[in-house]
């Protein structure tokens, strides 16, 4: 069931407030995490959660934070639910969220998942976030969280993150 | 009596999952670089999670009221379904390589087959599982290609953690007289079938290395019966002991 236009855009709202514990300065709207919310037949809000790593330890915190986040602006009874229906991809994180990454000091997903997924090797080449120079060599596959690798710009010798795409 | 199978069906890849995801993390702290610490840090992680994944789906299946910590943590060792492969020690380096190179082309078909499982959330499952075991995949293959083509030294512990492990491969591929009704319903692929795909892989790929597939002989198996080698019992001492002694606590 839909819920009325005010409610659902004052949820979505909320969501927009709740960030990622590891990156802050990205939203779980941001990363393409939230894959609806809904009026289910008890009236509960269900909020449908994806989770970006299988074992990221950050997805029960989200769904407890959520959860808060609903209580506190009096959206309830909400009810967070992990959605496995479609694995996650970088694609569904919002450009704005890339661009807020890389601000951040994590360079930003490039391409497309069926060009760039986890069928295709890593490379070097990844656009320093720092310095912006696409002189950088691939340090590890497997960087300071499961969605991240390591980097190092050869031009301004910054290591950095990279967001995998996936 | 399908529910039940599937139930067994899916502890059987969660648990191996756990336990294998339990060796890697005891790397941490131990590896040869900062970044391979990290690297099997990580993929155990991603194990984790998905063992997270099939056990909860484990415990709906089944309709006792087990949720996936009761199953992690109040199962004995003759209840734990894992590969005997998983619960090996990790030995030196090599050795972890080469049992995590065994498992990862092992994950990638089992899971590439899985994904056109009837059932919607172990299909669900199986798509998410797949992409991570990519990653996996390619680290071990590039580690195993590292060592084998690299010093006399390092190609000799590759070899011998070949040898040390072969014998628990053949039950990767075993399908249990109950398990045909799921694969006759689509549930699940034909496991057996699997392995001809795997092995034209695994060696393929050795003859790339220059390491020899070693010979046949006395196989273990026993995970589907929960007939495990000395070695799990320690590691569910460990895997369990908080709960064990502080049953159902939180933090």
């Amino acid at each position: 069931m839909n819920l009325i236009r005010h409610v659902e855009d004052q949820c979505w709202d909320v969501l927009q407030q709740v960030s990622d514990p590891e990156i802050p300065v990205l939203s779980v709207i941001d990363l393409g995490m939230i894959r609806g919310v809904e009026l289910n037949q008890q009236d509960e809000i269900v909020v449908r959660l994806t989770p970006t790593y299988s074992g990221c330890p950050a997805t029960d915190l989200l769904k407890a934070e959520i959860t808060q986040a609903f209580e506190a602006n009096g959206l309830t009874p909400v009810k967070v639910i992990v959605d496995l229906s479609e694995a996650w991809t970088t694609d569904w994180m919002s450009e704005s969220g890339k661009h807020k990454l890389q601000q951040y000091g994590i360079a930003p997903p490039q391409g497309q998942s069926h060009s760039c997924g986890t069928h295709v090797a890593l490379t070097d080449g990844i656009t320093c976030p720092q310095c912006l120079s696409n002189n950088s060599k691939l340090l590890s596959e497997f960087g300071s969280t499961a969605c991240k690798a390591l980097y190092q710009c050869r031009d301004c010798l910054e290591t950095f993150d990279y967001f995998k795409c996936i | 009596m399908t529910n039940q199978v599937l139930a067994e069906f899916l502890l059987h890849v969660g648990d191996s999952q756990l336990i294998l995801s339990h060796r890697l993390a005891e790397w941490c702290g131990h590896a040869p670089e900062l970044e391979l610490d990290i690297a099997l840090a990580n993929i155990g992680l991603d194990l984790l999670g998905q063992a997270r994944t099939a056990l909860s789906l484990a415990g709906e299946v089944e309709g006792l009221g087990r949720d996936e910590d009761k199953l992690a943590y109040f199962r004995t060792e003759r209840e734990y379904r894992n590969l005997l492969l998983c619960e090996q020690p990790n030995g030196d380096f090599a050795q972890t390589l080469v049992r995590q190179w065994l498992m990862d082309h092992y994950h990638a078909l089992l899971f590439s087959a899985l994904t056109e499982s009837q059932h919607a959330e172990l299909a669900a499952f199986a798509v998410k599982s797949l992409k991570e075991v990519k990653y996996h995949q390619r680290f071990s293959t590039t580690w195993m290609e590292r060592l084998s083509l690299g010093t006399a030294e390092a190609h000799e512990k590759t070899q011998q953690g070949l040898n040390q492990l072969w014998r628990f491969t053949e039950e990767l591929f075993v399908l249990t007289a109950d398990e045909k009704q799921l694969v006759d319903s689509g549930v699940i692929p034909d496991i057996e079938n699997l392995k001809t795909q795997w092995l034209e892989k695994i060696t393929a790929e050795l003859a790339r290395f220059k390491l020899s597939l070693p010979e046949l002989g006395a196989y273990r198996s026993g995970a589907k019966q929960g007939l495990h080698t000395e070695h799990l019992g320690f590691v569910l001492a460990e895997l369990q002991y908080m709960q064990r002694s502080y049953p159902n606590m939180n933090w």
